[in-house]
């Protein structure tokens, strides 16, 4: 019997900590399919980020770094400048990437740092419990806006893939969603296709993947996922920001 | 090799390169900007990497990549960029990178000042940044001892897999002296099979990290980095002694201040006082049992520490003579540098106490 759905080669066989119902196991598959179907494993170095995907680096089945919080796209910087003909990518949470890390994305994008990254928006700090994050709604409720985004106070959701977009030195943006089949088949699609512009030392690349938290949200997982398609992607509009010639 | 005139921060790069460090990350500041302005220029030549990065924090992030890929990497910077990279290089030593850093102090606290100071003792020997680690401190007090030191500098880190440290100050980094590149033995050093350079199966895979989430495993990592650190005090601990036979007062001072003191004890010595200097080198490991040697001599009546500070190192050594002999302190800070006749006052004052 022929099997059609096996654990890619890329992900440790090892369960998982996410809470249930969290998008980041989701992802972190498609990232590992998108490496065997490449066949980029043996050359693959990860960057793992300080939030809920600090243990990425146990779960990916190649050579890893743990970056400190914010860091990864220097870290991979140094990783990639070492070593100009391996893979180098970072998984970024949103506080990770556009909070603490913000300069680090920025300039990593601007210099055209021949990495991937993989960004997980899900509009809050999950790995501390809730709180408010660069990319959270407005009027949505965390432990640290409990009355809800304010723009007066709190300013706007950032939208990072169109202001990274802006960028000469990026050379591939898109952001996706996994709330369902089709779109995780094409969230898949995107993150093989920055790999592939990585392959072509084409410049930086990077994929934004709208997710879920059902636990800091407070809903259950089909909550959450209806929640994502009504909420969070009118603001942040599903497409490719950036794509090189 | 015959001897060329060089400042002291173009000597640093030049030693880093003919060391083999061929990757450099840094972010201007004044006093060690010819550092990266040498590297810039010569490490493409070399088939090396220098980026400018876009912090100090990004800077110190990029060395964390580049040595645990395997490179042999530096970076280096002043004072409040050394603070910034603190978070950084407590990661470094926690996941147990091999690197340089140079500090090329200058005067604190805040945006301080540009000129030499000796401020970041504190900062360099205790810690730094958080958690229980320490760096391997040099402190090079001449040009020639700067490149030799650099060079040892990278030796020491990668056998221990350690960050080291060159503590130098405005001073030294902006001086002239001649040198010369030696050809050096290299230490016989592992295997770095640890690094991230792509998982083919040919060894265990490579993780990078310094998160133990388990408390037992945590305490026994840290056990094992200071488990290196009593092999490092017991091979890497450097001193210079100069005229302690018979020293009535035995100063001590390290970098640029140990060149001042050697004056004023030519000073002292055409009044008839015999001064001795204990120099540091290595600033941790301090040389603790070189300062217990000379506090039990009968003819060593005091120490004298000066710093350009306010007083940091002196607590080693009062630490180290264990209440055996008075330790007395003489610093001037935030850039001021300390005169050879103003030391040589304090001496008589601490002998005049002592008579
Ligand atoms: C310097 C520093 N500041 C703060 C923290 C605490 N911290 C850990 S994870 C995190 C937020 C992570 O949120 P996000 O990046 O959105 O990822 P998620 O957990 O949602 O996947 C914070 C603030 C830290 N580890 N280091």
């Amino acid at each position: 019997m022929a099997k059609v759905f096996e654990r890619p080669k890329s992900l440790i066989d090892i369960p998982m900590h996410y809470c249930p119902g969290c998008t980041h196991g989701i992802v972190h598959r498609l990232v590992a399919e998108a490496m065997d179907e490449l066949n980029i494993r043996e050359k693959t170095i990860g960057v793992a980020p300080v939030g809920c995907a600090v243990f990425a680096y146990d779960y990916f089945n190649c050579d890893m770094q743990e970056a400190a919080h914010g860091r990864a796209p220097a870290v991979a910087a140094g990783i990639k400048r070492v070593h100009p003909d391996n893979v180098v990518f970072t998984y970024q949470g949103d506080g990770d990437l556009a909070s603490i890390g913000a300069a680090e994305i920025v300039h990593a994008a601007n210099r055209g740092e021949k990495i991937t990254t993989v960004f997980i928006n899900n509009a809050i700090y999950g790995m501390t419990g809730g709180q408010m994050a660069p990319t959270t709604l407005l009027d949505q409720v965390t432990a640290t806006s409990p009355y809800g985004r304010k723009p007066e106070t709190e300013g706007y959701p950032i939208r990072v893939s169109e202001m990274l977009a802006t960028l000469e030195g990026a050379a591939y943006i898109e952001r996706v969603s996994v709330h369902d089949i089709k779109h995780i088949v094409r969230a898949k699609k995107a993150i093989r296709k920055a790999f592939e512009y990585q392959l072509e030392g084409r410049g930086f690349t990077l994929v934004e993947v709208l997710s879920t938290c059902p636990t800091n949200w407070g809903m259950t997982p089909a909550e959450s996922l209806k929640w994502l398609q009504d909420n969070m992607i009118p603001y942040y509009p599903l497409g490719v920001k950036k794509e090189a010639k | 090799m015959s001897k060329v005139l060089m400042k002291g921060n173009e000597a640093i790069a030049e030693a880093a390169i003919q060391a083999g460090c061929r990757y450099f990350f840094g972010y201007p500041i004044t006093p060690q900007n010819e550092i990266p302005a040498y590297m810039a220029k010569r490490l493409p030549q070399a088939g090396g990497t220098f980026l400018q990065a876009e912090s100090e924090v990004a800077a110190i992030n990029m060395v964390y990549g580049a040595a645990g890929a395997g490179a042999r990497v530096m970076t280096s910077s002043s004072s409040p960029g050394i603070s910034l990279k603190q978070e950084g290089i407590s990661y470094i030593a926690g996941a147990e990178l091999p690197c340089l850093i140079v500090n090329i102090v200058r005067g604190g606290p805040g945006l301080g000042g540009i000129q030499p100071a000796q401020s970041d003792y504190f900062q360099s020997v205790k810690g730094g940044g958080h958690g229980d680690y320490h760096l391997v401190v040099l402190a090079p007090s001449t040009i020639q001892e700067m490149v030799d030191l650099v060079q040892e500098g990278f030796d020491i880190a990668d056998q221990y897999r350690n960050p080291v440290m060159i503590l130098g100050d405005g001073m030294l980094g902006q001086m002239m002296e001649p040198v010369e590149f030696e050809e050096r033995k290299s230490r016989r050093l592992p295997p770095k099979d640890w690094a991230t350079t792509g998982w083919k199966g040919d060894r265990p895979r490579a993780v990078i990290n310094s998160l133990f989430i388990n408390p037992q495993v945590l305490e026994n990592h840290v056990n094992k980095i200071y488990r290196k650190y009593q092999e490092i005090k017991a091979n890497e601990t450097m001193a210079e002694c100069c005229n302690c036979e018979d020293a009535e007062i035995i100063v001590s001072a390290y970098g640029t201040t140990a060149r001042i003191v050697k004056s004023a004890m030519e000073m002292a010595a055409r009044k008839g006082i015999k001064v001795g200097l204990i120099r540091p080198i290595t600033l941790w490991p301090f040389p603790t049992e070189t300062f217990q040697e000379w506090a039990q001599r009968d003819h060593v009546k005091a120490f004298l520490t000066v710093e350009m500070s306010m007083g940091q190192m002196v607590e080693d050594v009062t630490l180290s003579i264990g209440g055996k002999k008075p330790s007395h302190f003489y610093g001037r800070t935030g850039g001021m540098v300390p005169n050879p006749a103003d030391i040589l006052a304090e001496i008589e004052k601490v002998r005049g106490g002592n008579a």
